[in-house]
């Protein structure tokens, strides 16, 4: 069953307190939601198979969108959103595998989730498995050395059932001026650049058929202010 | 006559019980940033999915590890010290311990075995930097029999396991135990010799009055087996590491916490770096760590 905008909104609003990730928080949402709603083959049904799909947010700031998400699927109660930072809770700024049911990989420091999707992957194929691996950077943290010696090891290793979604809210200091996806590119990737907004472009996007090379989809969002993230 | 043994560097024990070990264990990984990589051509284009060489890209290296280990493998990763420990230190703190899984470390060159290649090539301050991080198991063998026990060992686990292998060896192994090996009993104070030390350890106090415990493996410190010796002895207490001085020294103090005692640390020099190449033997003159600096300073110190 797809998740409803005001659903979304209403998980998402219990959650407060981080206004200065907020942003984040918000240019996140639509790539989790097409995602968890319509690419991903992840449920609290299969949160232990080996065959599931595996999504990682390696940029952890801002996990509102993430958490409201979790808690829309059913792998946390909604409950759980009004504890957001408390002592006792389970829901930091920054997720936490341990703690949260759903989330794979504890994150917060850039630079990790590509590098710890590259090994997933890896381990993925050496069993013969066809689930894929989603990583959800951003722009900024693009610029982390760690991330781009993992795209290359993807790119010559031909991972593709590895994809990384780029939130391109041009946050990087310096910015990339080349473009984003080029840096992929010459890499070995396939990559797509599309509005970080528009879900059908995501979809389309993010379905399409593995071609021997790591995806990276580039989503562009831009000037999004406060109440518009959906 | 005597009898020629033939010795292998703990680098090739390492190298023949992982080639040995990927036959059996269809869940090791064995992940290498171009060191020794060269060593493992065959292995590589046998399990071409489980021998990966990465390039000069440790710090993704350490990454790929977690991601292997969240998945059900067992990933042996190596490099040499400094490019295995500090380079990627972020990594193994958060794509290892924060993940919650194992992996096993595996480094070469200790503190100072490559000696004409200068600092760039020296980390003796790795087992200082896990004990930064809980639940490390950190492994420093003296002899290449203890290095393939304490291999085998960790390949067949789940924890999270340094094991630091390094050039110099003692001329025999010792029992691979769990704490403190007795080598000898005495009563003046307690001589602590970790790994490959223990040869100058033993040439250093062989006419003194003093307790000899040995390990292989000093994460976690055997605290029991530290007071039980200190019970019987005076409780002077000398720790010689092969890495940087003073690196247990905290353990000490918090084994012997109930115990008026009194502690001289050994190890590398970390009051000032040493610019200086040479052979390892110079360098353990440098840094008080040969027999004769060793037997002069547990001397003065038990006196």
């Amino acid at each position: 069953m797809q998740t409803t905008e005001e659903t979304l909104r209403g998980l998402f609003a219990r959650m407060v307190g981080d206004e200065k990730h907020m942003w984040a928080a918000a240019s996140t949402l639509n790539a989790i939601w097409v995602l968890y709603d319509r690419v991903l083959n992840i449920s609290p049904d299969n949160i232990d198979d080996p065959d599931r799909d595996r999504f990682f947010l390696s940029k952890g700031h801002g996990p509102m969108a993430y958490y409201a998400m979790l808690a829309a699927k059913g792998f946390i109660a909604p409950e759980t959103l009004d504890t957001w930072t408390q002592l006792g809770s389970p829901l930091g700024l920054h997720p936490d595998r341990v703690l949260v049911p759903g989330v794979e990989i504890s994150s917060g420091s850039l630079g990790h989730g590509i590098p710890l999707g590259v090994g997933t992957a890896l381990a993925l194929r050496a069993e013969r498995r066809r689930a894929r691996v989603v990583v959800l950077i951003g722009d900024g943290e693009l610029d982390e050395g760690s991330n781009n010696e993992a795209i290359a090891i993807a790119g010559r290793l031909g991972l593709d059932r590895l994809t990384t979604i780029v939130i391109d809210n041009r946050s990087a200091s310096l910015g990339w001026p080349d473009g984003i996806a080029k840096r992929f590119e010459v890499e070995g990737w396939r990559a797509d650049t599309v509005d970080g907004r528009d879900h059908d472009e995501l979809y389309r996007a993010l379905t399409q058929a593995p071609d021997g090379r790591p995806q990276a989809v580039v989503a562009e969002i831009r000037k999004i202010g406060e109440g518009s993230a959906a | 006559m005597s009898t020629q043994v033939d010795r292998k560097l703990m680098r090739s024990v390492f190298v023949d019980t992982v080639i040995e070990s990927l036959a059996t264990d269809e869940k090791l990984v064995l992940l290498t940033a171009d060191i020794s990589s060269w060593s493992f051509d065959e292995a590589r284009a046998t399990y071409p999915d489980r021998v990966i060489n990465v390039g000069i890209r440790e710090q993704a290296m350490i990454g790929m590890a977690g991601g292997f280990a969240l998945n059900g493998f067992r990933p042996v990763v190596h490099t040499y010290t400094p490019f295995l420990v500090e380079r990627p230190f972020e990594q193994i703190k958060l794509d290892l311990g924060h993940q919650d899984v194992g992996a096993v470390l595996v480094s070469i060159g200790g503190s100072y075995d490559d000696l004409a290649r200068g600092r760039t090539h020296q980390a003796p301050g790795d087992v200082a930097l896990f004990d930064t991080l809980p639940g490390w198991t950190v492994h420093v063998p003296g002899h290449e029999d203890e290095a393939e026990k304490l291999m085998r060992d960790a390949l067949s686990g789940d924890g999270r396991i340094y094991l630091r292998l390094s050039d110099k060896a003692n001329r025999e192994a010792a029992p691979v135990l769990n704490g403190f090996t007795v080598l000898r009993r005495g009563t003046a104070g307690v001589v602590v010799a970790v790994g490959p030390v223990l040869d100058d350890v033993l040439a250093a106090t062989s006419t003194a009055d003093v307790t000899v415990l040995y390990a292989a493996t000093i994460r976690p410190f055997d605290h029991a087996g530290l007071r039980a010796a200190v019970a019987d002895a005076r409780a002077n207490v000398v720790v010689v590491e092969p890495y940087l001085r003073g690196t247990s020294a905290h353990e000490v103090a918090e084994a012997l916490a109930d115990v008026p005692h009194r502690l001289r640390s050994h190890g590398v020099r970390r009051d000032e770096e040493v610019r200086a190449y040479g052979k390892a033997a110079d360098h353990d003159r440098l840094h008080g760590l040969d027999a004769e600096g060793l037997a002069r300073s547990i001397s003065q110190f038990i006196r």
